[in-house]
């Protein structure tokens, strides 16, 4: 689509419900009342691992205000994102996998009724041995977490591309290395919460909840509580954030309309942020070895990857999260022989599952380290190798990922010249050190996780009388302007003013189904729907405009808010030309459906869909640090960051989603966390041990927006919101061990590890809590 | 233990039967229904839930409403008056100082805390009035310009409370 002006997109507006936001009245689940709803609460155990005898519930059913309780006798059936690995229950039954896992459930009058009658809950167990770390649960000895997962291994991975022997031989120099990075959680700002109401004379059910994929949510509660899915309503409110936590539906809703039913009326539950931790989801800890040959010159020869993954109890996404690890090596730059080996083990710890650059981040930051350590090893320019090894789009890579757009090079000049890397990078004074280095991500699975064959988006546009303009769409905005950027496709296209517009999302008893707010598929996929949706509206005013001006179609100029005759003066307004466009027909209702090509899904290899895409985004990152030799504090001076989204819709939402990810990707690589003690109880489940970063750690971070133009990306847009992240976390990790000399190979970059290393001592990755033995049973 | 609380809620005097042990945001939220103030974590970790008593920025979540009798709470929803955002809430909308929303309330409550106190304030000083208000959207940077463009905004139409 070739535009000099746009009127829609490519403007920077604030978010469509921006004032909302800014003045209180947006909604967020726990922010919705119901007369006469009762408090839900959920006992978690407090064992790691154990085979349940009995849950006694009778005690708190006994007390007064308590309305109802349930336990994993109440449902036996499982869930999971994931149709091929559905292996939890809402509520434990028969075993515990971790610490926190939820046992029963408590509906009550209040909260402090419901808090009191989790205290009167007893449950009776058998300890099982219990593994927190990935090489306890792979031993030979342990015991299975799942009967049918032999080693305790979810998943293995073994894929190679290329001839990697060969590649390796033809090197000049080769190098390995084995990088460790802690498991960190999303901490979205709002609190899981849910609110379930149950009409029992009719047998419908209606949950509003925090999720970040509804029709998934209808789904699995229509599974777990074995209903109809067209009795059950799902309505997604404002979202507090979710950066993948919210993709899988996750088991307090379920809990909470299992509540809901079992007292026939309304359960409104709110997870404290202790529970949110435990819900988790998140990044798992990954032990990452990479293996990089390189001719002398810096172009690269071949690698190689083992990824293990600490996955925790249950499948989530697990699968999809150690394809990514291995699929997404490919598509940043051109390496001509890929081996990769990942595996994702179960463990006695919160399942892991997606989170913001899903499965790829601790991959990118393992290699973007290598890659900088033999530039150089070999007298080159880190930032040279990086060009040398370019891909040349379009292409497809060796593992059948196709690469239309590819606006790299120019992210790396642009870090260049922000940073001043030329001139500064060899001259930075004592303690201080730049670090540069690059990411990439899809926008959009090209496959979607359910093959159901439906179109891949779809979006309604409902004109009326009132000649506003409503845009129906399932697409999940929970923070990242989703809403806002489909207005600004319709527009585009329709030229109207922005105040005959309106968004209603997700409801699922008005708008239509999407996929859902995960892999940033979101703009790229429905935005694309709404830009036909829109088009096809427009053919109708164009229609109607022509019939009311006595002219043909063609002769018609849209300009928006009139309707003109081409070469003419005569012309009529909007609102003239939607009340001809309704004689007859009424109500209008056109709808855009989008769909990637099965070309574009993958190669033929097992798990091939993963990692696949129609446009990958690309970012280079910038750091400056400044390191303090005595405290070991690393404090973040300066972010350059330059993001390829295609086409930034919106300039001032693109910055601020490369702002967001980029700082993610710092909180990740200098202070973030998850940790657990011998018992596997969580013990940083709260934002002073699980350090966020604050205002006053937080650097300024400039944005370049880089636009390549994909050829199939609505206006030629990509995503922007998750390819800088891992960017980020490798370019930190640089620049520590440039103002150091230190190379730093685990996560996060803490005070006393950096003060470790530099003062020569190796210091190993965080001393994990050992496996929890029983006497009698073999670890 | 329930007492009679007599105090001043965003302009509007109130007396409401209030139990010892509850906590200024369950107040807001669950008895008056204002739920623009947010709860994000257990318990002062997150800044979600800054009012302003008496002027000074409070977590909600820590100030039992029995302590505030006979103050003036204002919340975020007393800030637009008139069908006019306030400086802040205008900033942070034009200037993306909010994304998810969630952090926002507390967000722009401690800031107007910050800009009665200090209209002119230098980005020091609003990235430490700022540093117990947790963001997990934007990495601050425009939440540090939104405020600053406030200052500037109240300066010119509001005229700061100097």
């Amino acid at each position: 689509m070739n535009r000099t002006r746009y009127r829609g997109a490519g403007q920077r507006i604030p978010l469509v419900d921006g004032i909302e936001k800014v003045t209180g009245k947006a909604r967020y689940t726990a922010d919705l009342f119901e007369p006469g709803a009762l408090a839900g609460r959920i006992y978690r155990s407090p064992y790691a691992h154990a085979e349940i005898v009995r849950v006694d519930v009778s005690e708190a059913l006994r007390l007064p205000g308590v309305v109802g309780v349930i336990t994993g006798a109440d449902c036996d059936k499982t869930y999971g994102i994931l149709p091929i690995a559905q292996n939890e229950y809402p509520l434990a039954r028969d075993k515990v996998r971790y610490f926190g896992e939820p046992v029963a459930a408590v509906a009550a009058v209040d909260d402090a009724t419901a808090a009191a009658a989790l205290k009167l809950i007893r449950m009776e167990v058998r300890e099982l041995p219990a593994y927190f770390t990935a090489a306890q649960a792979r031993a030979e000895s342990a015991v299975l977490l799942h009967d049918n997962r032999k080693g305790n291994l979810e998943r293995e991975v073994h894929h190679e591309f290329g001839d990697v022997a060969a590649g390796f031989a033809a090197a000049e120099l080769v190098r390995e290395e084995v990088f460790h990075a802690s498991e960190v959680t999303h901490a979205h700002m709002e609190p899981h919460a849910c609110l379930a109401h149950f009409d029992p004379e009719r047998d419908h059910l209606t949950v509003h909840s925090v999720t970040q994929v509804p029709y998934y949510v209808h789904l699995m509660l229509a599974q777990c509580l074995a209903m109809d899915t067209s009795r059950i309503r799902v309505i997604k409110p404002f979202v507090g954030g979710g950066f993948g936590a919210r993709t899988e539906t996750l088991n307090f809703e379920i809990i909470c309309a299992l509540l809901a039913r079992a007292v026939g009326g309304t359960v409104r539950m709110k997870l404290s942020r202790e529970e949110t931790f435990l819900t988790h989801r998140g990044r798992p800890e990954s032990e990452v070895r990479m293996k990089i040959g390189m001719k002398r010159d810096g172009r690269l020869t071949a690698c190689q990857l083992e990824m293990i993954m600490r996955g925790g109890a249950y499948g989530g996404y697990g699968i999809v999260t150690i394809l990514y690890a291995g699929a997404l090596l490919n598509g940043l730059y051109d390496i001509p022989a890929v081996k990769y080996d990942g595996y994702r083990v179960y463990s006695n710890t919160p399942p892991c599952g997606a989170m913001r650059g899903h499965g790829t981040v601790n991959t990118r930051y393992a290699f973007e380290c290598v890659l900088d350590r033999m530039a150089r090893e070999l007298g080159l320019d880190p930032l040279d190798v990086r060009r040398k090894n370019l891909l040349r789009a379009p292409t497809e890579t060796i593992n059948g990922l196709k690469v239309l757009s590819y606006g790299l090079p120019e992210c790396i000049d642009k870090v260049e010249q922000a940073s001043g890397w030329r001139e500064r990078k060899d001259r930075m004074p004592r303690g201080r050190g730049l670090g540069i280095a690059c990411s990439h991500y899809v926008s959009g699975a090209a496959k979607p996780v359910h093959w159901s064959g439906e179109p891949h988006a779809t979006v309604l546009l409902k004109l009326d009388f009132d000649a506003g303009v409503t845009i129906l769409t399932g697409a999940s905005d929970i923070g990242q302007g989703s809403s806002t950027v489909m207005t600004q496709a319709v527009v585009e296209i329709l030229g109207i003013d922005y105040r005959r517009l309106r968004v209603v999302a997700n409801d699922s008893a008005i708008t239509p189904k999407d996929n859902g707010s995960y892999s940033s598929r979101v703009t790229f996929m429905c935005g694309n729907a709404a830009i036909q949706a829109a088009e096809n509206l427009k053919r109708i005013l164009v229609q109607a405009a022509a019939k009311r001006l006595n002219v043909a179609p063609d002769q018609v100029q849209c300009h928006g808010e009139v309707y003109q005759v081409a070469g003419e003066e005569r012309q009529i307004p909007f609102n003239e030309v939607v009340a001809q466009a309704l004689v007859d027909t009424g109500t209008i209702t056109t709808k855009g459906t989008f769909t990637c090509p099965v070309e574009f899904q993958g190669g033929k290899q097992r798990g091939g869909a993963v990692g696949s895409t129609m446009g990958f985004s690309y970012a280079a990152i910038g750091v400056e640090v400044d390191v303090d030799p005595d405290l070991g504090t690393v404090k973040v001076e300066k972010v350059w960051a330059a993001m390829d989204c295609g086409f930034a819709i919106n300039p001032l939402s693109l910055e601020g989603q490369v702002q967001g990810a980029v700082w993610m990707g710092m909180a990740q690589a200098l202070c973030e966390q998850t940790q657990y003690n011998k018992d596997g109880k969580h013990t940083a489940a709260n934002f002073l041990e699980y350090r966020v970063p604050t205002s006053l750690d937080s650097p300024d971070i400039d944005v370049a927006i880089v636009e390549s133009k994909d050829p199939n990306g609505p206006f030629g847009a990509k995503e922007g919101s998750e390819g800088p992240l891992a960017g980020m976390v490798a370019a930190l990790a640089i620049a520590v061990q440039n103002a150091t000399g230190v190379a730093f190979n685990a996560l996060p970059l803490t005070p006393d590890r950096v003060l470790d290393g530099i003062a020569g001592r190796k210091r190993p990755a965080r001393a994990p809590a050992p496996a929890k033995t029983l006497e009698g049973v073999p670890v | 233990m329930k007492n009679i609380v007599a105090l001043r809620v965003n302009g509007q005097a109130r007396e409401s039967a209030v139990a010892d042990n509850l906590l200024l945001i369950d107040y807001l939220r669950e008895v008056l229904h204002l739920t623009g103030t947010k709860q994000g974590c257990d318990g002062g970790e997150c800044g979600a839930c800054t009012v302003l008593v008496d002027g000074v920025p409070r977590l909600a979540c820590l100030t039992l409403a029995a302590s505030v009798a006979g103050s003036h709470v204002e919340t975020i929803e007393s800030l637009a008056k008139g069908g006019r955002l306030s400086a802040l809430q205008q900033a942070f909308n034009e200037k993306l100082g909010t994304q998810c929303g969630f952090c926002t309330p507390g967000m722009i409550m401690a800031a107007e805390g910050l800009l009665r106190r200090v209209p002119d304030p230098s980005v020091e000083q609003i990235r430490t009035a700022l540093s117990g208000n947790l963001c997990r959207c934007t990495g601050y940077t425009k939440i540090i310009e939104s405020v600053q463009a406030a200052a500037a905004a109240r300066d010119i139409h509001e005229g700061a409370p100097k």
